[in-house]
């Protein structure tokens, strides 16, 4: 069998096989319990049924991820080129970043949502607070981690720091950036949801995804729920699927990492 | 000999911090055109060496000059080889070649004939818009070689150049470095693990010795110039390269192992 078509059978088999587990598991709980897990017909019947409901809060939810993650690559761009400068100056802010990663969200969401307003604007914090860290780690750590002999090769060429970094640290970050940004991609549509779960439902838009999904749960409606799920990770997809294209066409020339195999 | 040397170091003395001497009270003088190679056991200083003419680190004391300048100044004078090929893999063949240039603001039309006369010369004239990872070590190496020759150095500073490479690619590189100092013929220092690479390039062969760093004795190669495959054939480079081995060999044995930093 063809290597390519094991490619496309294979997860279309583990596919089948979660289905049918599902289906499995459902009929198989006592009937009174089956609402602890709809069946996928049902998700899709719900759906269906909640279509312009779901379409509106994730259209609220995308706006808030997206302003989000991209404050946070801008932040992090410019604290990354702050922190490479010297171990000095990472050795006096890493402790506070470490601090404010280390804070969970979820408990600070409230007194963000008074702090900065609720709605977009909450949602938008919240979801920067959960991208940065992984951004600003991956940037300086790139900034910092240029070969020695480049640096030293363009110290002998006598470039100025500004050649040395267009030239040689910004594009020998870009990798590193990448793996920050493709974390931040995942972490991104969950820190919007986070985000309106606690602070869309004043925002006078309708909410977003997560703000349905205290509708539905508070309303027991678990089809509608496991559907605002299933939206959520559709828009983390759209969110990877996005940044793998950026890193791919930044680096698919150069980069080992897109060296194919069989050459 | 009236010519004054191109490099000269009037006793030189070297120590990273308050390590160990690494260099001490080096004295040596390259006369233009030399072809210096530079073998002695690991830690005996032959890297520093080159890094101090090239500027990239300072004497600790003695007094060091490169075409009467202080290192640093003499900056456009040099080129520096490492023993990896250190291109940047996110730019062409070309591209890489011509970096140099591009940072100190040379037109792109010069730029562009520099480099492909640097490619010609390293036979890779046409590999120009290929990425690095799609070159072979040894083509690497040439990449490496034709962005120094592109700088026109007068002294040109070689880093174990060949040391990751296999033999049958670093014998047909030293022919080809050989026969490109035909045309442009600059001071050289090499620095090599190999005895034989050291008497096929050089007319001379500075053995050092270990902690600290001293020029134990210097070997005269009076071989004539071109050398070719034939010259490995000699009885000439084999008494040398057999001599140079005792010697090196007798070297490490009386250099103290100790106190590496």
């Amino acid at each position: 069998m063809s290597r390519k078509f094991l490619n496309v059978l294979l997860p279309a088999a583990t596919g089948a096989l979660v289905i049918a587990l599902w289906y499995g598991v459902h009929f198989w709980l006592a009937a009174e319990m089956r609402f602890l897990l709809p069946t996928p017909d049902a998700i899709l019947a719900a759906l269906r049924d909640n279509g312009d409901a779901l379409w509106r809060a994730a259209l609220n939810t995308t706006a808030g991820a997206l302003l989000g993650f991209l404050l946070a690559v801008v932040v992090s761009i410019a604290l990354g080129l702050g922190l490479s400068l010297s171990s000095l100056v990472r050795a006096s802010l890493y402790p506070y970043l470490m601090i404010l990663q280390m804070t969970p969200i979820i408990v600070i969401a409230p007194i963000l949502v008074l702090w900065v307003g609720p709605g977009l604007r909450s949602v938008t914090v919240i979801t920067f607070l959960i991208c940065f860290f992984p951004l600003v780690v991956n940037t300086t750590q790139g900034l910092i981690s240029t070969d020695r002999h480049l640096v030293e090769l363009f110290r002998m060429w006598r470039a100025t720091r500004g050649q040395q970094l267009l030239h040689l640290r910004v594009p020998a970050a870009l990798p590193y950036f990448f793996t920050g940004l493709r974390i931040a991609a995942t972490l991104a549509p969950i820190g919007a949801l986070v985000g309106d779960y606690t602070a869309g439902s004043s925002a006078g838009d309708g909410g977003g995804l997560g703000f349905s999904a205290l509708i539905y749960s508070s309303q027991a409606k678990y089809p509608a729920l496991f559907a605002t799920a299933a939206v959520t990770c559709l828009l983390g997809f759209i969110f990877t699927a996005a940044v793998l294209a950026l890193s791919w066409l930044a680096l698919h020339k150069w980069h080992d990492s897109y060296e194919r195999a069989d050459k | 000999m009236s010519v004054p040397p191109i490099v000269e170091f009037h006793e030189v003395t070297k120590r990273f911090g308050d390590g160990p001497l690494v260099l001490d009270r080096l004295s040596l003088a390259a006369q233009p055109g030399d072809f210096l190679a530079v073998i002695g056991p690991s830690g005996c200083g032959k890297s520093t060496l080159l890094r101090l003419i090239a500027g990239l680190s300072p004497v600790t004391a003695g007094r060091l000059t490169v075409d009467d300048l202080t290192p640093a100044d003499a900056a456009a004078e040099l080129a520096f080889v490492f023993q990896e090929p250190t291109l940047l893999p996110w730019l062409t063949v070309a591209e890489n070649v011509e970096l140099a240039q591009k940072l100190r603001g040379t037109p792109a039309a010069a730029r562009a004939a520099t480099r492909q006369g640097a490619l010609d010369l390293v036979r890779l004239a046409d590999r120009g818009g290929a990425y690095p990872r799609q070159l072979s070590g040894g083509q690497k190496m040439r990449v490496s070689l034709a962005r120094a020759l592109s700088l026109s150095p007068k002294i040109l500073l070689l880093d174990e150049p060949f040391g990751a490479l296999d033999e049958m690619t670093r014998e047909h590189l030293n022919e080809e470095l050989l026969a490109i100092r035909e045309q442009k013929a600059w001071t050289a220092f090499f620095v090599t693990h190999s005895v034989s690479e050291a008497v096929f390039l050089s007319n001379r062969i500075l053995v050092m010795s270990a902690n600290p760093g001293r020029i134990h004795t210097e070997i005269r190669v009076d071989l004539p110039y071109p050398r070719t495959n034939d010259t490995r054939l000699s009885r000439a480079y084999h008494d040398l390269v057999a001599a140079g081995s005792r010697l090196l060999r007798s070297v490490e044995e009386i250099s103290p192992v100790a106190s590496r930093a």
